[in-house]
């Protein structure tokens, strides 16, 4: 059953250093204020999973906290580069970041295993690319009733899966709308999950196309109001489109960089207060 | 040089061009899986003007998007907001994409070879050591593999168009007639390939990239010293691109003024 916790409370108890970390929300509902208390908290040596790495883990291999990177888009999107992730694996700043690039077709599947408790995915994908050769674990797979040679992508199982929704009720069921991404999947994949939320309502009324995944399923729930910042929660906030333009200024100096994350991360506290 | 907005005859820009010549190839009713900046540009200019009832699937997993001005990113409130459905990471790549109901996908690149495969992840010899990590694959190669035809829009200049890609992340004709049905690819590949010069196509015999089509005020010499390798201009010669019309231009300068407005 799902603990509604406070944010930094979550955090200490859920991602632990050299853990396996997915935080998840594709272009939508991206968990930068969970991401930003991992930051206050200092992690490190974390494997960072993530379809497109975005800002959010910018700011974190920026910072020091990641030792390897599964990925399969790393830039500002509609922006341009993401220079603290271009910084970290051309020049080794500030430390060398080992890679492991899919596709998003890869990815999504891996994630899909990961949640249906199957050992890897079938997909039609990666046939003549280069990521095979670069260290994307895939390999080929026949399909015994058809003989046809397909692409075998392994599961990903991380240790944690950060996400943030809409809303939670007061037992801890979660419900998500708008673009729903690969969050479901993530959280199922994970061993454990933190989930930060705009609200805790008394009762979830029914939305269209929303994803609700049950307390049952769900490790901790803390309250984060305008935790997906500068992504946004469909309903509740737009997608601050001038931040992202912005950060491209902020990260491409390393110190500018620090200044930015001193002043707006380590010397702040997580949003939401006592959590419930 | 083609970088910047040149002014060009007739009072529109070589970038101008490019979108209006890339939206161009959109036909009114098709489904086209589109990947942001100039295709997502592209793709909403065609809805604008000579194709309303294009159906835009962006990878985000947002189906038949229908917005009123032009996303910053793929995930865009808008797009959700104007979707028929919106669908999970998951189901857009496997029930959407892998089974060929996508018509068109519509790429850029950093770099594009000869035969039209595309390079989106790192620049140099040495992808342990690029000399510049580009964001990656994201949904490109199953959008080129899958796809029932593809189109790429690439700012065209030798380090774009080069002889071959530093790494393949997205097939076109790999390495000639035949390598995309040894590959098992379902779509046909890319069928266009759009810049701010003109527009080449692959040679139906050898697989190459060709010079179909100038844009106003471009010369043959002019493609050729930006293409790294020997561009040939297609059997019968280059075609002249018909000049953007006065519509074309005010829808898209239209959208442009709307860019990621929230």
């Amino acid at each position: 059953m799902a603990e509604i916790v406070p944010l930094t409370d979550a955090i200490a108890a859920a991602v632990h250093d050299g853990d396996t970390v997915a935080m998840e929300g594709f272009t939508h509902l991206i968990p930068f204020a969970a991401a930003q208390e991992v930051v206050r908290q200092g992690r490190r040596d974390l494997t960072l999973v993530r379809m497109t790495p975005d800002i959010v883990y910018d700011q974190l291999i920026g910072m020091g906290c990641a030792r390897r990177l599964v990925f399969s888009w790393g830039g500002n999107p509609g922006v341009g580069s993401l220079h603290r992730f271009r910084d970290a694996v051309e020049n080794g700043w500030p430390a060398p970041l080992e890679v492991e690039e899919h596709s998003h077709a890869g990815m999504a599947n891996r994630y899909a295993a990961g949640a249906s408790g199957l050992p890897f995915a079938v997909l039609r994908g990666y046939a003549g690319t280069d990521l095979p050769v670069h260290g994307a674990t895939v390999k080929p797979i026949t399909c015994p009733f058809t003989g046809e040679v397909l692409t075998a992508v392994p599961a990903l199982r991380p240790d944690v899966a950060v996400v943030h929704a809409q809303r939670a009720d007061r037992r801890g069921n979660v419900q998500l709308w708008g673009i729903v991404g690969i969050q479901k999947e993530a959280v199922l994949a994970s061993a454990r999950s933190v989930v930060t939320v705009e609200e805790v309502v008394d009762e979830l009324d029914p939305r269209p196309g929303a994803v609700v995944l049950p307390g049952w399923a769900v490790g901790y729930v803390a309250r984060a109001p305008g935790g997906a910042h500068p992504s946004y929660a469909h309903g509740y906030s737009e997608r601050d489109n001038d931040f992202y333009v912005r950060w491209d200024a902020i990260s491409r100096d390393r110190d500018a960089f620090r200044r930015w994350m001193r002043e707006h991360v380590l010397e702040r506290r997580a949003p939401g207060g006592s959590g419930g | 040089m083609t970088g910047g907005t040149p002014a060009r005859p007739g009072g529109h820009s070589a970038a101008e061009m490019m979108a209006v010549a890339a939206a161009r190839q959109l036909r009114d009713g098709m489904t086209c899986f589109v990947g942001i900046g100039l295709p997502s540009t592209a793709a909403n200019l065609a809805r604008a003007t000579h194709a309303p009832a294009l159906v835009l699937v962006y990878e985000s997993g947002t189906i038949g998007s229908r917005p009123d001005r032009l996303p910053l990113s793929i995930g865009d409130g808008i797009l959700a907001d104007t979707a028929d459905a919106v669908v999970s990471v998951p189901e857009v790549f496997n029930y959407w994409l892998q089974p060929g109901r996508i018509d068109v996908g519509f790429l850029g690149a950093a770099q594009v070879d000869r035969f039209a495969n595309l390079n989106t992840t790192v620049i140099g010899p040495d992808y342990r050591h690029p000399r510049v990590r580009l964001p990656g694959a994201g949904g490109a190669p199953e959008i080129a593999a899958s796809c029932r035809e593809v189109i790429v829009v690439a700012r065209h200049s030798r380090r774009t168009f080069v002889e071959r890609v530093d790494f393949v992340t997205s097939v076109g004709f790999g390495s000639g007639p035949g390598d995309r049905e040894r590959l098992g690819l379902g779509g046909a590949g890319p069928r266009t390939v759009i810049t701010d010069l003109g527009v080449l196509e692959p040679d139906p015999r050898t697989c190459e990239l060709v010079l179909t089509s100038l844009h106003p005020g471009v010369t043959l010499e002019q493609a050729r010293a930006a293409t790294g390798w020997p561009l040939a201009a297609a059997r019968g010669g280059a075609r002249r691109t018909e000049p953007p019309t006065a519509a074309e231009l005010a829808a898209l300068r239209r959208l442009e003024r709307t860019r990621g407005v929230t």
